[in-house]
Order: structure tokens, then sequence, then C-alpha cells
């Protein structure tokens, strides 16, 4: 184990806490249960704690093992993420080659660079060399009908799967004053507010929703779930500043963008699957994990969050 | 050995969710019908069955394609123990349903593709009458009709790379030939039933 920040055993002992109270709570209210309706509800808690518990262990084991198993489930978390946004998306014959490219070589170079800290590459290899090369490949297969559509969506693919995810592990590479050697630490404390976010904007939704922000796009949106879920989360990141480099209001502040961002992720990703009349990313064929509607809220989180940090400490 | 390497690969790469629709995977001896749209096919629904049947069942494949070359006739024949039959030219001594009724015997279950040919476009094609002919002669079979969907998309016609999508593999409801159902309606009624097992 690398890594011995007692915050970072702190709030990874909150955590597991949390999740022995839910799955006590959720062990309770089974035997409550009366009517159909309860028991259904009860088991689509207990599936979503089993879950909540299995991603807990393996992030924070990976966290414990050091950097490059940090990196590698990030890139396999990506890979997976990718390969569910792929097949909602309506490629073509002619984006197979790019596809190719886009699994199985642009998206682990990603991440060999961010366990790397080559920043420079890192930032651009996809914005840049990867935006141009999966249209230039399409193109060069021939194919144009929807040829911008199908360019672009796998554009933005690759940017929300992999260049915007991978911010995430990026945390270990920052270089901060007085904090060095913690980037686990943090990163932990960033994963932990994006969930806690989700999960206090969709409890205060559960009891007091009433006005819903965009019923289109998102049924379960509503301004109470959101307000009152991104108050607690501030306050929630704020007290846990102590595990952050920042000052107990910075890190209210952050936390603050945190919630936002999450929020925003998690509208934009159910926008996209609107578009595409499905429910869940990973129920698109057949029905797997849905790692992607987990995923949804870091993915606009971690490069804002990166960004204002490194600029911060710059 | 090989097979178990390929089966592992296959469930990688496929990414597939398998629903046992209207069945279940029971050792029987069974005739599955699927449409075909890649060479992955019979590899994904290899890999989709549980071990002791995957012994048992035996993938059907063309004569033509599949000896082109050595590699291509070493995978089908010794790792995948597949029934190579003729498709183009069709006579009486050299028709695909004697080696395919010789290879199930009493035990043996196929996987055979009534379309012919790996179809390139959205719709499944027309139902050659092979599955018409097995059926007619070893009627107490049952033909369970199968839906791959996606694959086209993971192995496409003329590709040797694959791309890892998700993709999902649906078997329906056994079938049997009716009595005195004729062999339009027999393979337009199997045809449809691969058809529905796509929303079902």
């Amino acid at each position: 184990m690398t890594n011995r920040d007692p915050m970072l055993l702190a709030m990874m002992g909150v955590v597991l806490g949390l999740l022995l109270v839910a799955s006590l709570v959720t062990l309770a209210l089974g035997r409550r249960a009366v009517d159909e309706a309860a028991r259904a509800s009860v088991a689509d808690l207990r599936s979503r704690v089993f879950s909540s518990w299995w991603m807990c262990l393996v992030f924070s084991l990976a966290l414990l093992a050091g950097k490059v198993m940090t990196v590698v489930l990030f890139a396999i978390i990506s890979f997976r993420a990718l390969r569910e946004f792929i097949t909602l998306t309506p490629t073509r014959r002619g984006d197979h080659r790019a596809l190719f490219w886009v699994f199985f070589i642009l998206t682990p170079l990603q991440y060999v660079m961010v366990g790397m800290d080559w920043y420079g590459l890192y930032s651009v290899l996809i914005p840049v060399y990867g935006f141009l090369f999966v249209a230039i490949r399409s193109a060069a297969a021939g194919e144009s009908e929807g040829f911008l559509e199908r360019a672009a969506k796998i554009q933005w693919g690759l940017m929300i799967c992999v260049y915007c995810l991978s911010y995430a592990p990026a945390l270990l590479n920052l270089e901060i004053r007085g904090y060095d050697g913690r980037g686990a630490t943090l990163l932990f404390w960033l994963v932990l507010v994006t969930e806690v976010s989700d999960v206090l904007q969709y409890a205060w939704g559960r009891c007091c929703g009433r006005h819903k922000i965009a019923p289109v796009i998102s049924p379960n949106k509503t301004w109470e779930g959101f307000l009152g879920g991104v108050a607690c989360t501030t306050l929630m990141g704020a007290a846990l500043w102590k595990a952050t480099p920042f000052a107990p209001w910075e890190a209210a502040g952050m936390a603050l963008g945190v919630a936002l961002m999450g929020f925003a992720g998690g509208l934009v990703m159910s926008a996209i699957k609107r578009d595409r009349g499905v429910k869940d990313y990973g129920s698109f064929i057949g029905g797997h994990g849905g790692m992607l509607d987990r995923m949804d809220s870091l993915c606009f989180a971690a490069p804002v969050f990166f960004h204002l940090t490194q600029m911060h400490f710059g | 050995m090989v097979a178990a390497g390929f089966v592992g690969a296959a469930n990688l790469l496929t990414g597939a969710t398998i629903r046992w629709v209207g069945c279940s995977p029971e050792p029987r001896q069974r005739i599955y019908f699927a449409n075909h749209t890649s060479n992955l096919d019979f590899v994904a629904m290899w890999a989709a069955l549980p071990g002791e049947m995957r012994a048992l069942t035996r993938p059907v494949a063309a004569h033509d394609y599949w000896t082109t070359s050595a590699v291509r006739h070493y995978v089908a024949t010794r790792v995948f123990r597949g029934v190579l039959i003729e498709r183009k030219k069709v006579t009486a001594h050299n028709n695909p349903i004697e080696p395919m009724l010789a290879a199930m015997g009493e035990r043996h279950s196929l996987i055979i593709f009534p379309e012919g040919r790996r179809n390139t476009l959205p719709e499944i094609g027309e139902f050659k009458s092979g599955l018409f002919h097995l059926a007619r002669k070893r009627p107490e079979v049952e033909l369970v009709p199968v839906h791959i969907d996606n694959l086209n998309r993971i192995l496409p016609r003329g590709e040797v790379l694959p791309v890892p999508l998700l993709s999902c593999i649906s078997f329906g409801a056994p079938m049997h030939l009716g009595e005195s159902e004729g062999k339009k309606e027999f393979l337009a009624r199997a045809r449809e039933a691969v058809i529905q097992l796509r929303h079902a």
C-alpha cells in the first residue's frame, strides 16, 4: 500500500459506515414491505446498495494500490462507458476502422499518457489528434451518408467517456504545495462529493420535489431536489476540507462547482438518451451494467475540478 | 482448448447479453436457427451455450467459404467441429441435408443460418429451404429461433478487426413443423419468429 494518508482512510471508513447503514435500512425496509410495489422498490434499493458496495470496494482498493492501478481502473471504466455510448450511436460501415482506432489505440494511449504525466500530450490528444484523425479515417472510408453526424457523435463519445473521465486519475499528477503525495485523497474527495451530490439531489427530490426543471429531458429532476442537494453537498464538501489542499470556504466553493457540474452531466446525458429513445445507457441492447449512467456526473465534474485546482495552485 | 480461447475472446469482445426468452438451456437435441450478419455469429452463439451443451452442438458452415485456406479449414472443422455443406451447386447427390442429418445423429444439435449467407441489409432475408427439409426428416427435434443483434457492427462482412460494442442474443420458443404445413408457410413462420425475438 503506497498511500497511508489518514484522511483518505478516514473518508473510506465513513463511506463504509454509510454503506453499512444503508444496507441495514434496506434490510429493515425489506421486512416491512408488504405489497408488490413496496417489494419492487426495496428490490431496486437493494440492487443499488449492492452495486454501491461493489464500486466503492473496487475504487478504494485501486486507490490504495497506487497510481498505476487507479489509472488502469479508470481506463477500464472509460472503455465500458465508450462501448455503451458507441453502441447507442448510429455509426456506419465506413466508421468501422476509425472506431477500431478509437477503442484500441486512442483510449489506451490517453491513459498511458495520464499515467506518464505527459500533460502537454494528454490534454490535446483527443481534442486535436483524435478529433481530426477520426474524421479523416471515416472520410477515407468513403461513405458520405450522415458523415458529419457520425464524425461528431464519435467525437462526443471520445470526449465524454475518455477525455473528460481521464481527468479524474490525472488528479494524481498534480503537484500542490503542502499537499505532496496526497493526490489519491483528493481524488477520493472528488468522487465522494460527486456521488453524494447525486444521492442528495435524488433524496431531496423524492421528499420535497415539486417543480420540474426539464420535464421532457429528465422527469426526475426538480428544483427542490437540485437546490437542496447542491446546498447539502456544498456543506459536506466544506466539512471535509481537511482532506483537500483548500481552506474551508474554498472547499465549499469547489464542492459547489462539483455538484453543479454533476447535475449538468446528468442532464446532458439524459438529453442524449431521450434523443436516442432509451431509458438507460446499458439497456439499449439487451441490458448491461449501465456504466455511463453511473459516470455521467463524474465525467462533467472531473475536468473542471482538475482545471480549477491546477489554476488555483498554478 | 483453442475453442475455450475463442469463447473467452468472444465474450470479451461482443459484450453479449444472452436472453433465454422462450426456452431454457437444456441438453436436448435442437436445431438453432438464427439471422446471419457476421462471421462472429456462430462464435457468439456457441459461446452463449453452457459448456456441456457446447460439446454437443455443431455449427453448419458453407464448404466453399471455409475450405479456401488451411487456417479457415482448421477453425471450422477442428476447433468448432462444424458441418461443412454445399450451398452453391446443390444437386441430389451433393445436397446439404444429408451431411447435416448425419452430423446430428441421435444426440447432436445444430446451429444453422437459413439466410444462406451473411446479410448486410437491416431486414432479415428470405430463408432457404434447408430448415424445412430438416424439420420434415426429424420432426421430433425442437427448432429454436435465435436472434443475433448488433454483431454486424462488431465484425462486419469484409473486416478482420473487431470493434467491441454491445450485442444481444435471444433464444426463442421452440417450434415444430405443422402437420400439413407447406414449405413457404413454414419458412415464413420461422423467419417471423426470429424477427419477433428482437423486441420480445
